[in-house]
């Protein structure tokens, strides 16, 4: 195009900026876009952190899944959760003026409100897909309960992603069943996957006051109140697959922390494979 | 079929993928891809070829079970028409007060 190409190293490359759909800017609720107040914009940050990181985890797998078609669906399954995360970050920053991405890229560990379940190392195909089932169950619940916000921007990005993260469960089921019944070594690996995964299940239903202020309010769903729903899915797939969770010696509770901005060593090296791109080139557009 | 991971050169069995676009319209071959069992394979063809609203219906075959012409045989298959030109309607001159041919 230019032909001054010395100027810029890499040319002139430029993407049509991508648009959020109108229902995630809140355009249709709020007619000039709602401004999320202080504790919507934690709760929406929470939630956004929990898809991206899970997002980026994802990634990790292409082109190391066990064939192409597997690439291509976890590809897409993270594709989702990104969608999910912009809608959510676009959001939480609206309270504080700032951006998706700035909240995506400038933010370090202890800033971050994911829930250390997410953080977890993608390890074998069956911790992946272990930790996918857990998400992905976890996840359905709270966007079906999550639509009925009083909040219309967060019940709208519930409703929206509601159908997609019904699709991951339904991954995630499939391949629990395939790999529980299929040889020694996959029912091993399933089997272990569970023992490693599960003590990071807990946190997702640990309530405090930010949500507690928010489901008075309507605003939020109360974590604890999605545990009944979320093990009678869990049990009922466990079950078909003839799997058990954890008991005895092999059983504890991780202390979790992540929506306080505490946690496990494998966030760190996660985000700054994520930010190292947009913290080298800031401003950058491709 | 033998246990997976027994050799490394071993691979899922290929289906080939039907993709209906509209009602009323027919299932058309829109490519094929590699599945462990029929499920999987509905599940792959979702993610491989309608991502984009591209249909509303699947439906996935083992290639294995699809017997297809000769190659080979081209000319024995398909050429013969050949020279057949009333075998086509538009040969044939409409008789006069036919309505709605």
């Amino acid at each position: 195009m230019s032909g001054h190409g010395d100027e810029h190293a890499h040319g002139h490359v430029s993407v049509d900026e991508l648009k959020l759909a109108e229902e995630f800017t809140g355009a249709q609720a709020g007619g000039e876009g709602q401004v999320a107040t202080a504790d919507a914009a934690e709760y929406a940050l929470r939630l956004g952190d929990d898809a991206l990181v899970l997002a980026q985890q994802l990634g990790m797998w292409i082109a190391r899944a066990p064939e192409l078609e597997e690439d291509v669906a976890l590809g897409n399954i993270a594709l989702d959760l990104i969608g999910h995360a912009r809608s959510l970050l676009h959001y939480a920053g609206t309270a504080t003026g700032r951006s998706e991405d700035d909240l995506a890229y400038w933010r370090d560990e202890p800033e971050w409100r994911n829930a250390w379940l997410f953080e977890q190392p993608n390890g074998d195909f069956a911790h992946t897909i272990t930790r996918q089932l857990a998400a992905s169950v976890y996840l359905v619940e709270l966007y079906a309960r999550l639509a009925d916000s009083t909040d219309a921007t967060l019940a709208a990005i519930a409703a929206k992603s509601l159908k997609e993260v019904d699709y991951h469960r339904d991954h995630a089921t499939q391949w629990v069943l395939r790999l529980a019944g299929g040889t020694d070594e996959s029912r091993r690996r399933m089997i272990a996957a569970i023992t490693d995964t599960w003590p990071y299940v807990d946190e997702l239903f640990h309530d405090d006051e930010l949500v507690e202020r928010l489901t008075a309010d309507d605003v939020a769903v109360l974590p604890s109140t999605l545990r009944e729903p979320f093990d009678a899915v869990i049990d009922a797939v466990l079950a078909e697959a003839e799997l058990e969770l954890p008991s005895g010696r092999t059983a504890f509770i991780a202390a979790g922390g992540g929506r306080e901005g505490r946690h496990t060593e494998h966030l760190g090296p996660l985000l700054a494979e994520m930010q190292v791109l947009a913290r080298a080139h800031p401003g950058a557009s491709w | 079929m033998s246990t997976p991971g027994e050799t490394g050169t071993e691979a899922w069995p290929l289906w080939e993928v039907f993709v209906r676009a509209n009602r009323g319209l027919s299932h058309v071959h829109v490519g094929s891809l590699h599945a462990p069992d029929p499920d999987m394979a509905v599940r792959n063809a979702r993610d491989l070829y309608t991502r984009r609203g591209e249909g509303i219906s699947i439906w996935v075959v083992p290639a294995e079970a699809i017997t297809t012409s000769d190659p080979d045989a081209k000319g024995a298959f398909f050429e013969s028409p050949a020279g057949k030109n009333y075998r086509h309607a538009v040969y044939y001159t409409k008789s006069e007060g036919v309505k709605h041919l």
